[in-house]
């Protein structure tokens, strides 16, 4: 079948097999790595990316479902050399080690900062509960998320000034 | 600041390798293509125990695309060997273990649920899995044998291995300890069990075999924490690919936690099918299949006795285990319930008898190896449990009873009555800092606070020791080690005066590329921005034993100071010349070679342009300056500490919360505090998930129950606090960097620094790990009935 999206702003029109998913598309057609499959049950989130401005696990939504939308990937974030807040704050805070579970991390942790109002240790813990981390504890992602929100914050409240 | 100060040895440096996972560059295997790549779909057997009688491919090799079903036979024809078990343990009786074959595909018998017995090769993986669905294979099934604690006189699994006993090892005096149990004013009984767990690296094994025919050369690309022990394995002893014809290839790897240190059937079989197809073979495992396959951790029975005198002092510790070895000898499975586990049951403590028999026994389950501080956890939670119930038999304070019997800060080296030294220490001044940290004092207010909403609040101490750094070759050797347990590395300084340095160690998570980078430039005097740390690929790295047992920094860092070392010797003969000086009297300092009476010097960058354009140059001196080292620790290091674990039960649900946890370790001298803390987070959840979620449970039949995230429960971020940790700091007498490792401590003492709060709050010794809200509940509602 045929399947037109938007991935990190480039137009793509893909054939895909029926039963194709959208990580498969991601990973294997447009061969955007960063996103992960650490899973086959949708548990553990290494594979989420925004489609329409919200989270999804990827592994868990058929291309076919997204055709038509617009997606965004860890790559479509930020670059090495302009970060997006988030990135940053990973970064700054050691919030990563092997990195694998880092950029699904990273995108549900955007879309927690981006439909919360308020942001607090619990409420961070209980946001990410859909992502899992074997590496850092969780101890330095809660401390990033934190810091990145109120970096968000500030940077938003600049642009809409 | 000046440079070290903000880049060096003890700096925070934010770690180099981050950029690139953050932005979604890494390169893990799965992320590799390789032209002409096909897909490896294994067939696996669904019986714990079976015998293969038939296997027919008919329809799967008609499928399209599809280009070989291969099976464990094929592998026998080829004449492939078995999957070796690195550690003869010795017997009670002198003897040697007894080890069945661990064929890497099975043949006629299958012998764990998950057990690969063939695999399908195909130009797309959606055909090799529409392929291995169509195989059909004939199994007659046999009785499994499942349950550990019958697992000695069931059926026989291995030939040659009669009564599923592997060995029967012992360490310590049984006679001396027998005799002060029967003299001690106090034994201290219990019974414990260490629960299985599963690993669970986030990414998940994978491996691409590739073959090139016009030079006969064989690259695997494989998620590998020791690529060069790989490549010995699949040379030495598996006779795939000769070892000067073959690469491994450990590119980012996402975890390993011991689990991506043995060699498995998987990546053996895509090296072999590479050639057979004449392709580049690319297998990923799906989750279920880690569940299934990657080695497990832990799983004892422990019956332990503590004797103790009329002062509170410990006399004498006796400790009987059986150990679940799994299916096969895994590659360091036999080690790991014996010397890493029998060797630790001093602890912290002067306890003069001390006798530890262990049992290693296989059973119809996936291999059990080393997981995350392999042994020391499981000695850590018999020594740390019996001693914190011991003390509540006596009434005394659990950290008073610990203090009385602690190792004395003057009494390095101490040799311990299980064979270790312990080279320094002070146990006390962890516990110490521990308990204000935590708070103790104010615990019993917090408790009642607790009550009186409806919660029972519950604190528990670990002072764990653990033995890292392994291992001084000869000894590890003489105890049965297949392999000397040194280190290399290579420093390489470059004409214009960067450097690239190669270690054996590997990084999976843990940052090499940064602490290392940290240690040389510190060293060398130059800019931590000009090394390179190189490591992961036997065409690149010389050699190397890998990363485990919180090796790297004590041993592949030792090994890169000693390469500097010599690239310092050589720079002050190419200096003196230069200067015209004798040799002895030029100084290093902060990266200039310098000579005080003549107050003449040279850069470090000068003396390295000079050694690669040899014009004012030593007669009898090579040109260049490049410099190996191998590594060979004198002794283990011993990393201690004193965990304090504070929890609140919600006595309605039997709910566990981990509300507090404190950690002060002592890892002697600190390369890269952030990334220290960052081990010793990620440890203490996984103890966590240890004490509180983690169970891999078998049913009767040997079908793992606990296959996927939805049954095996790992740690989640709502399921532990803030972690609160902090250090002391005896360095390391034996190394150069005054180093001990950081990697396993934080999964070493928290298990039972939980479970002694869990045990602590609800007022019932007799529960067993993970301390989920049913059996709380349960143990709970016993206390109630009772009344």
């Amino acid at each position: 079948m045929k399947v037109t999206l938007t991935v990190n702003g480039l137009p793509h029109e893909l054939e895909v097999p029926d039963h194709a998913l959208l990580v498969d598309v991601i990973r294997e057609n447009l061969r955007l790595t960063g996103t992960h499959v650490g899973c086959d049950t949708s548990q553990c989130g290494a594979c989420t990316v925004q489609m329409n401005g919200r989270a999804v696990k990827s592994c868990t939504v058929l291309a076919a479902q997204a055709d038509g939308s617009e997606v965004v990937t860890i790559e479509g974030i930020g670059s090495p050399e302009s970060l997006h807040p988030m990135q940053e704050a990973f970064r700054d805070c050691h919030a990563l080690q092997c990195g694998f579970c880092t950029p699904g991390m990273i995108m549900s942790a955007i879309d927690l900062v981006q439909n919360s109002d308020t942001l607090d240790n619990r409420a961070v813990r209980e946001g990410l509960e859909g992502n899992i981390c074997r590496c850092t504890g969780y101890h330095n992602i809660v401390r990033a998320v934190l810091q990145a929100a109120e970096n968000m914050q500030t940077a938003g409240n600049e642009e809409g000034r | 600041m000046s440079e070290a100060a903000v880049t060096g040895i003890g700096a925070p440096v934010r770690r180099r390798e981050d950029l690139r996972f953050i932005t979604g560059q890494g390169r893990y295997t799965d992320d590799l293509t390789q032209p002409g790549q096909v897909y490896a779909v294994f067939l696996r057997s669904p019986y714990a125990r079976a015998r293969i009688a038939a296997i027919d491919p008919g329809e799967a090799l008609a499928v399209e695309g599809v280009l070989a079903v291969l099976t464990g036979n094929d592998m026998v024809a080829d004449g492939l060997g078995d999957l070796p078990c690195g550690w003869m343990v010795k017997q009670k009786d002198g003897s040697d273990m007894a080890s069945a074959p661990h064929p890497p595909l099975a043949a006629s018998l299958a012998n764990y649920a998950g057990e690969p017995y063939g695999v399908v090769v195909a130009e797309t993986l959606q055909a090799a899995k529409q392929a291995a669905e169509l195989v059909i294979t004939d199994f007659d099934e046999l009785d499994p044998v499942v349950d550990l604690s019958m697992a000695v006189g069931s059926d026989q699994i291995h030939e040659g291995v009669p009564g599923n006993r592997a060995y029967d090892w012992e360490i310590g005096e049984r006679e001396s300890t027998e005799a002060a149990l029967a003299a001690a004013v106090h034994v201290t009984r219990i019974d414990l069990t260490n629960n299985r767990l599963i690993p669970n690296a986030m990414e998940p094994r994978a491996a691409v075999g590739v073959y090139e025919a016009p030079t006969d050369e064989f690259t695997l690309y494989t998620t590998s924490q020791n690529p060069h022990l790989e490549r010995l394995v699949l040379s030495a002893f598996v006779q795939v690919a000769p070892e000067h014809k073959l690469r491994v290839v450990a590119p980012d790897v996402g975890g390993g936690f011991g689990s991506k240190i043995f060699v498995y059937p998987e990546e053996t079989a895509v090296i072999w099918a590479a050639k057979k197809v004449g392709r580049p073979v690319k297998w990923v495992a799906e989750r279920s299949e880690s569940f299934l396959t990657d080695a497990h951790g832990r799983d004892h029975i422990t019956h332990a006795e503590l004797g103790i005198d009329a002062d509170g002092c410990f006399t004498a510790l006796k400790v009987q285990t059986t150990a679940n070895l799994g299916a096969y000898l895994s590659l360091f499975g036999s080690s790991v319930p014996t010397y890493l586990y029998g060797t630790l049951m001093a602890g912290q403590y002067r306890t003069p008898n001390i006798y530890v028999e262990v049992q290693g026994v296989y059973t119809n389950t996936t291999p059990v190896d080393a997981y995350r501080g392999a042994g020391r956890p499981e000695a850590t939670y018999v020594v740390e449990r019996i001693v914190e119930t011991a003390a509540r038999e006596l009434g005394i304070d659990p950290a008073e009873l610990r203090r009385r019997n602690l190792i004395a800060p003057d009494a390095f080296p101490y040799e311990t009555p299980v064979a270790l030294v312990y080279d320094t220490g002070d146990y006390e001044a962890s516990l110490n800092k521990a308990l204000e940290l935590a708070d103790y004092a104010g615990f019993a207010e917090r408790k009642s606070t607790a009550a009186a909403a409806g919660k029972r609040r519950g604190i528990g101490f670990a002072c764990y020791i653990e033995a890292c750094g392994l291992a001084p070759s000869k000894l590890a050797i003489q105890l049965g080690a297949g392999v000397g347990l040194y280190e290399s590395g290579e420093v390489r300084v470059n004409p214009t005066g960067s450097v690239t340095v190669f270690t054996g160690s590997h990084s999976h998570g843990q940052g090499h590329e940064t602490t290392f980078a940290q240690v040389v430039s510190d060293r060398l005097g130059i800019a931590y921005d000009d090394v390179e740390v190189v490591h992961g690929d036997t065409g690149r790295v010389e050699f190397g034993l890998g990363t485990y047992g919180s090796r790297s920094l004590a041993v592949g860092g030792s090994a890169l100071m000693c390469a500097t070392d010599k690239i310092i010797a050589k720079g002050k003969l190419i200096a003196a010349h230069m200067l015209q000086a004798d040799a002895e009297t030029v100084e290093f300092e902060d990266g200039q070679f310098l000579v005080r009476d003549s107050n003449q010097s040279l850069s470090f960058g000068e003396v390295a342009f000079a050694a690669y354009v040899p014009a004012d140059y030593p007669e009898d001196l090579e040109p260049g300056l490049s410099e190996k080292a191998f590594y060979d620790p004198e002794n283990f290091t011993y990393p201690a500490g004193a965990h304090i674990a504070e929890v609140e039960i919600d006595a309605a649900t039997g709910v566990v919360e981990l509300v507090n946890f404190t950690a002060v370790d002592d890892f002697g001298h600190i390369v890269n505090p952030l990334i220290v803390d960052g081990q010793v987070h990620g440890g203490v959840a996984q103890g966590a998930g240890q004490a509180l979620l983690e169970h891999g449970i078998y049913d009767d039949f040997g079908q793992l129950q606990t296959g996927s995230y939805m049954d095996y429960c790992m740690p989640r971020a709502d399921d532990v606090p803030d972690f609160v940790v902090d250090t002391t700091v005896t360095p390391c007498t034996h190394n150069p960097l005054g180093v001990k490792g950081c990697g396993e401590a934080g999964a070493i003492g928290s298990p039972a620094a939980i479970m002694n709060a869990v045990t602590d709050a609800i007022g019932d010794n007799n529960i067993s790990m993970p301390a989920t809200a049913e059996k709380v509940w349960r143990a709970l509602r016993a206390q109630q009935e009772k009344g």
